[in-house]
């Protein structure tokens, strides 16, 4: 039953998402609706179980003088500071002027912009490895990223129009054919595995409970 | 002659003049006549709608003020729309009640108003046909999928091609397994009801009972409470199944945050720290895809990582060891597990893929000649 209640539950609900795809009537639109506010109020709750999981283990650390503990009183004060200033201020916590806005705009937001932009020299370091020639492949490769690279700034014209041209016919047809193909693949790979989750084909997520790999 | 003609002129002078009058009134009725306004139910819509089209004749108004009544009743104004435009669209109606509409001209001129729709009433409908090219393909999925499992379970095996990022699973366990250091499985940013992260949540099945399996330490960090419920139970099952429900603590699967970038900072410094030797990064990816895949290449771990996210793959492919690309991301849970019912579901998703295949060959053609049918059957717009 452990096993069986799930995939029913799976079955049942995958089964009338597909239906109400092809339906429009109220009749089932509204309940689609419905049990996609349920989903919500399921994730909500699973926020309380996540909350508790990164408090638990982070107080654990803390307690242990584990490796970088001082970071996790860092992490918990932040948390459980934020949570109290945005509780005070009850439906005016999105306020510009509110206290908890001013948490996220000088704390939160500086720190995630500064995460982001590490990313220009990832970019640079992804892009020294990816562009070593040492096949035909990686020859082909380099040849078309550095026409694209020449053909999207300004020198690229100024040497020869073509160059331009020539970047968007690489982005408009193998680019796009490339692409195009990976998404129709993987599009019957999202078909194929709902399919098999739907029908309980695919249930080793909830475990076979027959003690072998 | 010219008598006779005023004789019969004057015998019918009232006649004549009759005749004039009306032939007067018809012109004019003609220059100014309402033109018609057709009304219908918007089609394969859930009712609350009613579509009106209308080819008013020149000169146009320069606006209409479209009002609308029920049955009997007062109109009333709906909206206001401009002369040039020949169709709207008014989705604040009851379902299954009486219309009835007209567009009156702005500046006032009631030799420019419409004439009355006739009643019309917005109803629900049943099934929405503009996606039957969708429940077409689905259909032939389905009968395909079902053919193939039966043919499965009836002996029949079929040969796939190798996924080498698959066959490096149990080769990247083995080798953090060999060197005493952990495993890290990131299973994407996106809530469990992305159909990237189920997929995710399917692989983690395999690669927590390898590491079980191994005795090797396994550590999950979510970006989503969701997630890290489901992939808990996920991990305590894979444990449980291969009979090493000791060897789980509950501090392997984590919620860390629900923010894109703060989850990047610290799932990187649990890869500084930790030093992971086997990274596996599959799930739903977007801008973090390099700044985590650049972070467990420069700590020395073999990784494994697979999305569907087309425009994260090439820094998947240059900074990981092995990357599942698009369909070979879905199929690897089937393929891991070589359970043939499963392996029915590939056999069915690579006919429909040639068909497909077929379909779009045949569709170019077709309009290259000028037959723009077939493509039109396929349009979802």
């Amino acid at each position: 039953m452990k096993r069986e209640v799930p995939i029913l539950i799976t079955l049942v609900s995958g089964l009338f998402c597909l239906i109400a795809f092809f339906v429009p009537h109220p009749f089932v639109h509204d309940l689609y609706g419905d049990v996609q506010n349920w989903a919500i109020v399921v994730v909500g709750c699973t926020y309380v179980l996540g909350v508790a999981n990164l408090l638990r283990i982070n107080v654990r650390q803390a307690q242990r003088r584990e490796g970088d503990w001082f970071y996790k009183i860092v992490l918990i004060a932040g948390l459980l500071v934020t949570m109290a200033v945005g509780f005070s201020e009850g439906n005016h916590y999105s306020d510009v002027t509110s206290r908890f806005q001013w948490i996220y705009r000088t704390f939160y937001s500086p720190m995630t912009s500064t995460m982001f932009a590490l990313l220009a020299f990832f970019i640079a370091s992804a892009a020294f490895r990816a562009f070593r020639i040492r096949s035909p492949e990686a020859l082909l490769l380099a040849i078309a990223a550095f026409i694209l690279m020449l053909g999207r700034v300004p020198l690229g014209n100024a040497i020869h129009p073509f160059i331009p041209n020539a970047a968007d016919w690489l982005m408009e047809v193998p680019q796009n054919a490339a692409k195009r193909g990976i998404l129709i693949g993987a599009a019957l790979g999202v078909m194929a595995t709902g399919i098999r989750v739907i029908l309980g084909l695919e249930k080793t997520y909830g475990g076979t409970g027959e003690g072998g790999a | 002659m010219l008598g006779v003609e005023r004789g019969k002129a004057g015998v019918h002078l009232p006649a004549a003049v009759s005749f004039a009058t009306c032939l007067c009134s018809l012109l004019l009725a003609l220059h100014v006549a309402a033109f018609p306004l057709k009304a219908s139910d918007t089609p394969n819509d859930g009712g609350g709608s009613i579509t009106l089209e209308w080819t008013a004749p020149q000169p146009v108004a320069k606006e209409w003020i479209l009002v609308r009544r029920e049955r009997g009743g007062t109109f009333a104004p709906v909206t206001t729309i401009e002369g040039t435009v020949h169709s709207f669209r008014d989705g604040a109606v009851q379902t299954g009640v009486a219309y009835e509409y007209q567009l009156v001209a702005q500046p006032t001129d009631p030799q420019l108003d419409s004439e009355v729709s006739a009643p019309t009433r917005a109803v629900a409908a049943w099934f929405d046909r503009t996606k039957v090219n969708v429940l077409v393909v689905a259909a032939i999925f389905f009968f395909l999928l079902f053919f193939y499992i039966r043919q499965a379970e009836s002996g029949v095996r079929w040969s796939f091609r190798k996924i080498p990022g698959l066959a490096a699973i149990e080769e990247a366990i083995g080798r953090a397994t060999e060197m005493g250091r952990g495993i890290l499985y990131v299973p994407g940013v996106q809530e469990i009801d992305d159909i990237q992260t189920i997929a995710s949540m399917i692989l983690l099945t395999k690669v927590s009972r390898m590491a079980a399996k191994y005795e090797t330490n396994l550590l999950v960090p979510t970006n989503s409470p969701g997630v890290y419920t489901v992939a808990e139970e996920v991990v305590k099952s894979a444990y449980g199944d291969v009979g090493r429900s000791d060897a789980y603590r509950s501090d392997q699967v984590r919620y860390i945050t629900s923010e894109q970038f703060a989850y990047v900072a610290a799932v990187n410094g649990i890869m500084l720290r930790e030093r992971p030797a086997a990274n596996f990064l599959l799930g739903a990816f977007f801008a973090e895809s390099l700044l985590l895949a650049e972070t467990g290449h420069s700590v020395g771990a073999i990784q494994i990582a697979g999305t569907a996210n087309v425009h994260q793959m090439p820094f998947f492919v240059v900074a990981c060891d092995y990357t599942l690309i698009g369909e070979e991301y879905y199929a690897a849970s089937a393929l891991l597990s070589n359970d043939a019912r499963l392996l029915g579901s590939l056999k069915a998703s690579d006919t429909v893929k040639i068909f497909l295949i077929t379909v779009i060959v045949v569709g170019s053609l077709l309009l290259t000649f000028g037959q723009s049918w077939l493509t039109g059957f396929f349009s979802t717009q």
